[in-house]
């Protein structure tokens, strides 16, 4: 052991001396050199696990690129190449299948595990001085995986690829001045085409990936190590790779198994589970105000859904550093911003009537007074002084 | 560095006319190059030379009746409108939110109460205004149509929910804020219309 240790000492010494390896390590990341708090508990792992599940997805994906076609145009079958290359690998690609559902459900579950490594940052409050720009940056990580999974998910070419993709790029049109120009270039072409799947296919797998890897390596301070834990979370994956791949829907929605149709529109659309609370509110704000359409507050509202998290550190005055700490108005905030965040994420995924439409309305309302009142209620809290801990 | 030492200060400004022009000409490099890479992501000539005029046969379209074409990738809805059906947008005039079609798009021949060239032939671009969806047509009337009780027929998003009558207008307090597209489209003879040619001297 000593003289393996002694040899590989030697190896990095001889790099060392002839390119700056250790050097660069130390000054590009985080994790050379940072110390990790002494309380890492539980709520510490999914961070980590993130990173796994992150490395999976670049690894699988490489491997369904050589087999995917971004090309919309039709097989003597009339089935669009792109939406043909992914039954080709589900039906006979050996373990294609396997590593198609390793994707599909790894994209599931990051998102998973980056929500509630986003929940435990609100609890411990890990975003307050002097760590604003790690949450910065964690939420430009955020905002990327969001564009890498809504790329992505154009990549089967079925018909909530195609209607999503349509649906959302619509949405940029809104913006003032240049949305119109705007969608037509990002498209490539005045209607979601072959130039928009090629360019969402080379967003995918080069350039999403490269910026998602630079900013999670000034991201990270520290990762937690614990074999019980990724033994634990691997059987789950494996689990649900295996039993229920589609999730009943959540995970590979059963109208994407039909191939896009420019067309006609599903009777029922819905995003994928992580995007629906962001739909909802985007569906629940229907009056105009201030003389400006609904139709742009509602993309205003669900874009600001998803970049107002990047304020809590200036938003949150509370002095606890963890939830023991905080008081109970800070904690009832908390639990009314979750009810209403999973509300509307349930509400997203269901046709909308009169009382559902209320229903996403209040919980909407909720969503914006968990941040936009903080300031307020988190300074009027009494926090809990816990032996020189919580007190400064 | 010494204080008693003697600057050369036509060197020193043309050291720093030099910096500024360099700049100057850095930054306008810079964008140049960004310039190709930005514009190759634009619709290229093929994709704006897929515009072309679609010929439909309407002849065998019964009233209502209603069938869907393809023009420049979108779908176009020609509905043959029974006089019945043209009695419900009367109804429907005070519920929708731009009955006159003000704000909405349209030719100028088809600004009208029918907006249509003959009232019974509607032709429209069947991409909601809201975001792009194609919303469903659902001619049942009242309670029936699964909308609601007062429901005279016409068409309903499945995406957000906006409705709109037999005319394309949407109704009020929904997220779409104009009426459906009419392209521009001309009668050949009785039987044939031309989407995407528009009618001359109308």
């Amino acid at each position: 052991m000593s003289i393996a240790n002694t040899k590989l000492g030697g190896l990095v010494a001889w790099i060392d001396e002839r390119t700056p390896l250790t050097a660069t390590w130390k000054s590009a990341t985080r994790l050379a050199g940072y110390y990790a708090p002494k309380n890492v508990t539980f709520w510490y792992l999914f961070g980590t696990l993130a990173i796994v599940v992150l490395v999976s997805q670049l690894i699988t994906g490489i491997f369904l690129t050589m087999h995917y076609k971004p090309n919309t145009s039709l097989n003597e079958s009339g089935i669009p190449l792109a939406f043909a290359s992914v039954e080709y690998i589900m039906r006979d690609v050996p373990w294609g299948w396997l590593i198609r559902y390793l994707h599909s459900t790894g994209a599931s579950v990051l998102l998973i595990l980056v929500y509630l490594h986003m929940f435990r940052s609100i609890l411990f409050s890990v975003y307050q001085k002097p760590r604003e720009l790690t949450w910065l940056l964690g939420m430009a990580i955020f905002i990327g995986l969001a564009a890498q999974t809504f790329v992505g998910y154009l990549m089967p070419w079925g018909q909530l690829s195609f209607w999503a993709a349509q649906v959302i790029i619509n949405a940029f049109s809104q913006l003032p001045f240049l949305g119109q120009d705007f969608t037509i270039w990002l498209r490539g072409d005045y209607v979601v085409s072959d130039a928009t799947l090629n360019r969402f296919f080379s967003f995918h797998v080069i350039a999403f990936p490269a910026a998602l890897l630079w900013l999670l390596i000034h991201h990270v301070p520290h990762t937690v190590k614990d074999i019980r834990y990724f033994l634990a979370f691997l059987i789950v994956c494996v689990a649900v790779i295996f039993f229920r791949p589609e999730a009943g829907g959540y995970f590979l929605e059963y109208n994407n198994f039909t191939q896009a149709n420019p067309l006609q529109t599903p009777q029922h659309i819905a995003p994928l589970w992580y995007f629906t609370s962001y739909y909802s509110i985007l569906r629940s704000i229907t009056y105009p105000l201030f003389s400006i359409d609904a139709k742009l507050w509602g993309v205003l509202g669900m874009f600001a859904s998803m970049l107002i998290f990047a304020l809590l550190p200036w938003l949150d005055k509370s002095s606890g550093k963890t939830i023991r700490q905080k008081g109970p108005i800070f904690k009832l905030a908390l639990a009314l911003f979750v009810v209403a965040f999973a509300a509307l994420s349930y509400l997203g995924t269901v046709p909308t009537d009169p009382q559902r439409l209320l229903l996403a309305q209040i919980c909407t309302f909720i969503y914006f007074a968990f941040f936009l009142l903080m300031p307020i209620y988190s300074r009027m809290d009494k926090p809990r002084s816990n032996e020189g801990r919580g007190a400064r | 560095m010494g204080s008693d030492e003697k600057f050369d200060c036509g060197r020193r400004r043309l050291m720093a006319a030099a910096a500024a022009a360099g700049s100057v000409a850095g930054v306008a490099a810079a964008t140049a190059t960004l310039i190709p890479f930005v514009a190759s992501m634009k619709p290229s000539e093929q994709a704006k030379a897929a515009g072309a005029p679609v010929e439909v046969d309407i002849s065998r379209l019964k009233p209502g009746q209603m069938m869907t074409v393809e023009w420049r990738g979108k779908p176009v809805w020609i509905i043959n409108r029974s006089p019945e059906m043209l009695e419900t947008l009367k109804k429907t005039n005070a519920k929708v939110s731009d009955p006159n079609s003000e704000r909405s798009l349209q030719p100028n021949y088809c600004k009208n109460e029918t907006r249509s060239i003959k009232p019974g032939i509607m032709v429209a671009v069947g991409v909601c205004t809201h975001l792009g969806c194609s919303p469903t047509a659902n001619f049942r009337k009242g309670v029936e149509s699964g909308i609601d009780a007062e429901w005279a027929g016409g068409f309903y998003c499945p995406c957000h929910g906006s409705t709109y009558d037999l005319a394309g207008r949407v109704f009020k307090d929904k997220l779409a804020p104009d009426n459906l597209e009419i392209p521009p489209y001309k009668y050949f003879g009785d039987a044939k219309i031309i989407i995407g040619e528009e009618t001359k001297g109308a």
